[in-house]
């Protein structure tokens, strides 16, 4: 009974003011809200721009536009998310007119959906080419069909990668769980608390995207997601 | 907009703040790449041994450490390493690395998990025949992993090991979480000292791009040469 007593006790500071009103507990919730908003905005940037940039990429008929097309792929693949989130906080509002207000919500949404544009455009782009030519009026739905399995992938990389957005101090569940062990010194229990929210996240996409697939199957056609992070 | 200025780019300076950060960063890669793929081989076999104990472990390893971001795996390490490990290196060099032998660990077991996957693609995409027929030969499990199955996996993954490794590189710059000096931490200081944040981060931005942008096309040039051997 101590025994359990002790656990019990060594997690009492969720419960505790952190001076400002809020306590430990009220603050994860809205870590993982943040985390989870990041990634969903990020993500939405990500598929309009990846599903874009990937279909210009197999316009074979204009050199100019998939070259372009090309080019961003590369950019934005080669250069680490943590980097490009700093070149938006730190290079693009600085030396771009107007861009010095923007909230940092938005700067890390565009960081980290430009980064995942060139990833889904990827996808897309093999989407594409793995259908034969003669579909080409049918072939963008049939696409988002057969490529359902890596952007699952996709989504769960983006909450994962949201996570760097603590380096730029937005209040997502990292920012939460170092402040928290600095503050109450339980490491443990925070960093196990922010793991298993995570985890949740991970897990409640994966069921998502897998009942959708279940739907969207093209009878035939299959692809294999590949792992990165 | 102000003017951009990158003449505090001298080889001193660059000598004194950026190239331990690089040799720091490159290093990391290629220990923790050679360090994963052992692992992750060791995990890869675990998970086809057919041994359900083992499996059941190997499924776990790297379905967890896939729904956690590499940060988290970071802080954790950070966190848990008890301080009598760091002693066991010779002299204060345990205590004085503390960040940078915590993130090696860190990233050779992270990356396992992706590792291990490629090798269990790698290993299964091979024709049962090939394993049939070292069993008839009377070749050991061992004997047929070593001599029959593992080469020809290893080499038809090779552009995809490459692949992950660009892939770890660039994760080698998350290290800034616990404060380790990396190629980013150099810049990042190089243009505090010089008040040139701006130049700073264009340039790491580059340093970064050409590295993995030449080993990306490394990459291509190896697909279609393996590609004509096949």
């Amino acid at each position: 009974m101590t025994y359990w007593q002790g656990i019990w006790d060594r997690w009492q500071f969720l419960w505790d003011d952190r001076g400002d009103g809020v306590t430990y507990w009220q603050w994860m919730f809205s870590a993982w809200g943040y985390t989870v908003a990041v990634a969903a905005v990020s993500l939405v940037v990500a598929l309009a721009i990846g599903c874009l940039v990937g279909t210009l990429r197999t316009v074979s008929q204009h050199r100019v536009v998939s070259a372009l097309a090309t080019g961003w792929v590369e950019l934005f693949r080669n250069i680490p998310v943590l980097v490009q989130l700093f070149l938006w906080f730190f290079v693009i509002s600085e030396i771009v007119p107007g861009m010095r207000g923007v909230p940092s919500f938005v700067l890390a949404c565009c960081a980290l959906g430009f980064f995942t544009s060139a990833r889904i455009a990827e996808q897309v782009r093999a989407g594409i080419q793995a259908l034969p030519q003669a579909y080409r009026y049918v072939i963008l739905p049939q696409t988002f069909r057969i490529i359902i399995p890596p952007l699952t992938s996709e989504a769960m990389n983006i909450v994962k990668n949201s996570s760097v957005a603590f380096a730029v101090s937005i209040p997502e569940l990292i920012s939460f769980a170092m402040q928290t062990q600095e503050e109450t010194s339980r490491g443990i229990e925070v960093y196990l608390a922010a793991t298993v929210l995570y985890i949740i996240t991970a897990l409640a996409i994966s069921w998502f995207m897998s009942s959708r697939e279940k739907r969207a199957r093209v009878p035939g056609l299959s692809s294999q997601g590949q792992g990165a992070h | 907009m102000p003017a951009l200025d990158f003449s505090f780019y001298t080889w001193a300076n660059i000598s004194t703040y950026l190239l331990s950060g690089l040799y720091f960063s490159v290093s990391l890669t290629i220990a923790a790449t050679i360090g994963g793929i052992a692992l992750g081989t060791v995990i890869a076999l675990m998970r086809l041994s057919g041994i359900k104990p083992l499996e059941y472990a190997a499924l776990w390893y790297v379905n967890l450490l896939r729904s956690i971001p590499l940060v988290m795996v970071i802080l954790w390490f950070f966190l848990l390493m008890p301080s009598a490990f760091y002693n066991l290196f010779p002299g204060d060099v345990g205590q004085k690395y503390r960040a940078e032998i915590c993130d090696l660990m860190t990233f050779i077991i992270y990356e396992a998990a992706f590792f291990s996957e490629i090798v269990r693609a790698g290993i299964q995409s091979l024709p049962r025949g090939q394993t049939f027929a070292g069993q008839a030969l009377g070749m050991t499990y061992a004997q047929n992993m070593r001599y029959i199955v593992l080469p020809q996996a290893m080499r038809n993954m090779l552009p995809v090991f490459l692949t992950q490794t660009i892939v770890l590189f660039q994760d080698t710059s998350l290290v800034y979480a616990i404060g380790a000096y990396d190629i980013l931490k150099g810049f990042e200081i190089m243009g505090n000292t010089f008040g040139r944040r701006v130049e700073t981060y264009i340039m790491a931005a580059v340093v970064y791009f050409i590295i993995s942008f030449a080993l990306s096309m490394l990459v291509k040039r190896l697909n279609e040469k393996i590609r004509i051997l096949r």
